[in-house]
């Protein structure tokens, strides 16, 4: 069907599914944070006003809401059927911070989201703000053990290889939950998505102003989502250079593939304004460079040196090599041959076993092997360069964008009408996709940024896979992206027909119609 | 710590209790959307039907994913030779799933006619497929998968799809198919107003009465099906290897631990007799009394399954001693124990808080009241 094998197919459904999931699941943290605020402000003032703000963004959050849900459930389920290999080698680990994600945070803002509807009148004031906020602690909790585990395929410590199960086995949980990495990328995730809800709400209430509809409603909302989204998008930036920082230590090959740094350079590295990374000659050409910033970013010192690509492609040799050993020696034990000495070699070469399963992944079962096939398993480990490369750029420009476009509106609305800066307005509403593209690119230098691995180091994203068919997986594929992709046409098409209606229309119809119209009210308009 | 053989049985038990969790709550909004087009004749009272369970039916659905998750910490081997081997199924299933967030949360947004009528198929259909081949997945546990495993751990499959629809898998899928809907009739006719609620007591009596002669007919059935036995010496404590043991298959052997401890008999009967019971208490409108016994019903019935399986989660037609046990396909001894401690502290949080939601939301949704209620949802 495809030209395709079962190891890119499954790939690419991973993927698709994922940032279709993750189209959904930032806006759902963000808002339901906003939501508190408004409801907050809601029971302490208890101007009615605030309450309306709730209910109207909490219909949009509770479309967004049901697409997070469906897509995620496909999540969950993934690693068993494409990734079974995957399933059985790390779930020991794996499955732990996704079971708990389970009972701790699904648990909680999937019981309190049908509450957060229908308890209005069944609930006293402070009784729902407590619901909401179960809503957004479960959401953001959601997000932290998601990131865990996620962290720990980046950065896979408090793990063991056990030669009796053939498997990584847990050894402890507390180093799983304060890898630096996974609590890096919590932060800086959960901070994105803050800025994805605070832009949404501000493009459209900066559309509101410009139509002169639903003024005082859109002012207070702008002026919301401008002071939650500064601060946020502040921490984004922030946390993302922690990020960085953090994985320089753990993945210096995404480092470097970011950077499109080929060779070493004498410390502080400078940093790539810009350029173009060619990855046939391994050079990059028209670069732009700030002396410095790099070192200075990524070790937070001026001494210390940054491995670039070709120098690590030399680590990444050596420790095929003996991987190759420790992956032979385990052939041999496994066969039956366990005697000290295998289990000595294998001790000793235990380590880089990861890297004997990419080159068994990669080249398959060898009799003998040759340098060559070391140096291009080692030339594997090099992700996509200019796609990191060009990721990762417009990410940061967008974050920077971020940043300025809150700050000037927060200004504006601290200081004077919001209504008499058109321009602001204009532009609030036309940076409403831009959130969605940041986050997205940021999945992606993640994601791709970890390549060839599925476990960084440890195992190969080739061998994770389930032994399906490639039909299979195509047509499971297909079907996902059919499906998901009329489910968003669907959504967007809600969205739009409630943003239209906005606050005033729906006061309307419950005036005229309070008969037949129903859920809303979006009848007839 | 506790020791290996002591955490294995009690992840057995406690994977079963999170199925049973899932059947008792999910299970009854599935059997609620599987009979919406049928509970509810036209918009309003489709809307109490959905009103019922919509608050709630989120939540519910947790009990699947957690059981999801459960499998994939505590049963890696099972998680990942169950779904991959059933690759089509989990498929549909997933599908089905995904159809119901969407189709609750969109149906009311328009008033379309045609909108709202697209949207109850598609619920009918995420109710009625899910509970079907929920239950033709579990009665292919009976039947084993074609599976083997090789030298590094890989599981091979040598069956296609076509394969699983057996039918004595087709029959299982009847058997799940009626009991939720037996438990989602229960549960409507408790929660709606007349006239959904004679017509929910109506398809409740029929519910049972068809899982009542299937879990007769099941009973012969699984009697002249080949089971499977480990019949050389057990080591519950060993690490999970599948591949070290020898297993026999015999006809009759799914029913060998009821022969071997006929106590455990009152399982299968409390199941035949419960479902007599919620019949009995639709038709005499002792609605309370029958949504317990249809809940009771449900789980015992997967008790009954769970039982007979024992020691057995994934047994192997190709090759039957690589299939999966309680013994063998467990987590490392840690990671049970620390997902022991995460479960008993916080599932009870979680049923806290549930009790709550529903206590918030009591009361019988009239469907006099949605016809000129006017809602945010």
């Amino acid at each position: 069907m495809f030209d395709l094998d079962v190891v890119e197919l499954s790939r690419l459904q991973f993927a698709v599914t994922a940032l279709y999931h993750f189209l959904f699941v930032p806006l759902t943290i963000g808002l339901s944070m906003l939501m508190v605020i408004m409801e907050a402000t809601y029971v302490m003032t208890r101007k009615k006003i605030w309450q309306d703000m709730t209910k109207f963004w909490g219909t949009l959050f509770g479309i967004n809401f049901a697409m997070g849900v469906a897509t995620g459930i496909t999540m969950e389920f993934q690693f068993g059927t494409n990734w079974a290999y995957y399933s059985h080698y790390v779930g020991d680990i794996f499955g732990v911070p996704l079971a708990i994600e389970g009972l701790m945070a699904f648990f909680l803002e999937s019981t309190f989201v049908g509450l957060f509807f229908f308890g209005w009148n069944r609930l006293s004031q402070l009784g729902h703000l407590l619901v909401t906020c179960l809503v957004a602690i479960g959401s953001n909790l959601s997000a932290l053990w998601i990131l865990i585990a996620n962290g720990w395929m980046q950065n896979p410590v408090g793990a063991a290889f056990n030669l009796d199960t053939m498997r990584m086995e847990l050894t402890s949980i507390s180093e799983v939950f304060f890898n630096p990495v996974a609590q890096a990328k919590f932060v800086h995730t959960v901070a994105a998505s803050y800025v994805t809800g605070a832009v949404f709400v501000l493009a459209i209430s900066a559309w509101y102003m410009l139509k002169g509809r639903n003024v005082a409603f859109a002012k207070r909302s702008f002026a919301v989502a401008a002071s939650f989204g500064l601060a946020s998008s502040l921490s984004v930036v922030v946390l993302g250079d922690e990020s960085g920082y953090v994985a320089t230590e753990h993945q210096k090959m995404k480092v470097a593939a970011i950077e499109a740094m080929w060779n070493t350079e004498l410390a502080p590295a400078g940093f790539t304004l810009f350029g173009f990374p060619d990855v046939e000659t391994r050079e990059t050409h028209a670069e732009i460079k700030i002396p410095a910033l790099l070192g200075l970013i990524a070790t937070r010192s001026l001494d210390e040196t940054l491995p670039g690509i070709n120098d690590l492609v030399l680590e990444a040799e050596g420790r095929i090599g003996s991987g190759v050993m420790a992956y032979s020696a385990l052939q041999r034990i496994r066969a039956g041959e366990d005697t000290p000495m295998l289990r000595d070699i294998f001790e000793y070469h235990q380590e880089n076993l990861g890297y004997g399963l990419l080159l068994i992944a990669q080249k398959g079962e060898l009799e003998e092997i040759t340098w060559s096939d070391i140096h291009e398993t080692a030339l594997s480990t090099i992700p996509n360069v200019p796609l990191l490369f060009w990721s990762f750029r417009i990410m940061v420009v967008l974050g920077l964008f971020f940043i300025a476009l809150f700050a000037a509106s927060f200004w504006v609305s601290a200081t004077y009408n919001p209504m008499r800066s058109l321009g602001l307005l204009r532009l609030a509403f036309w940076s409403l996709p831009l959130p969605w593209v940041a986050a997205e690119l940021g999945w992606i230098v993640a994601e791709v940024g970890r390549q060839p691995w599925a476990i960084e180091g440890i195992l190969p994203t080739a061998l994770g896979v389930s032994s399906v068919s490639a039909n299979h997986v195509a047509g499971s594929l297909l079907g996902f992206v059919l499906l998901y992709t009329g489910l968003l046409l669907v959504d967007v098409f809600l969205m739009r027909r409630y943003i239209k209606l906005g606050p005033d229309g729906i006061a309307q119809q419950q005036k005229t119609h309070p008969q037949t119209a129903v859920a809303g009210g979006i009848s007839h308009v | 710590m506790f020791d290996y053989e002591f955490l294995r049985l009690t992840w057995w038990l406690l994977l079963g209790a999170l199925l049973i969790g899932f059947a008792i709550t999910d299970g009854f909004d599935l059997g609620v959307a599987s009979l919406l087009r049928l509970l509810g004749r036209d918009d309003a009272e489709r809307r109490s039907v959905l009103e019922a369970v919509e608050p709630v039916w989120e939540g519910n659905q947790v009990w699947f994913i957690l059981a999801g998750g459960a499998i994939f910490a505590a049963w890696p081997l099972l998680y990942a030779a169950s779904f991959s081997g059933l690759y089509f199924a989990m498929f549909a299933v997933l599908v089905s799933l995904i159809l119901r967030p969407v189709g609750f949360a969109f149906r009311g947004k328009l008033q379309s006619r045609g909108w709202r009528n697209s949207w109850d198929w598609l619920l009918t259909l995420s109710g009625i497929l899910p509970s079907y081949l929920l239950g033709v997945a579990f009665g292919n546990l009976f039947l084993g998968l074609p599976f083997d495993i090789d030298s590094i751990g890989r599981f091979y499959f040598a069956g296609s799809f076509w394969q699983l629809l057996h039918p004595f898998a087709l029959f299982c899928g009847l058997v799940s198919l009626s009991m939720f809907a037996m438990h989602g009739a229960s549960y409507a006719a408790i929660k709606v107003s007349s006239p959904v609620r004679q017509r929910a007591q109506g398809a409740g009596i029929i519910a049972a009465t068809v899982l009542f002669i299937c879990l007769l007919l099941g009973g012969y059935w699984v009697d002249v099906l080949p089971g499977h036995m480990i019949v050389d010496a057990v080591n519950t404590a060993a690490p999970s290897n599948p591949l070290n043991k020898v297993v026999a298959t015999d006809i009759g052997a799914w029913l060998s631990n009821y022969k071997a401890e006929p106590r455990l008999k009152a399982v299968p009967l409390a199941a035949v007799a419960l479902s007599v019971a919620t019949a009995l208490f639709l038709f005499a409108n002792a609605l309370k009394a029958a949504f317990i016994t249809s809940g009771l019903t449900v789980s015992a019935v997967i008790s009954t399954g769970g039982v007979a399986l024992f020691p057995f989660f994934l047994p192997s037609s190709l090759n039957p001693n690589a299939g999966l046990t309680v013994w063998d396909a467990s987590s490392s001894q840690h990671t049970l124990e620390l997902m022991l401690f995460a479960t008993v502290t916080l599932l009870p949080v979680v049923l806290l808080y549930t009790a709550w939601v529903y206590r918030t939301m009591r009361g019988q949704v009239s469907v006099e009241r949605i016809r000129k209620h006017f809602g945010w949802y």
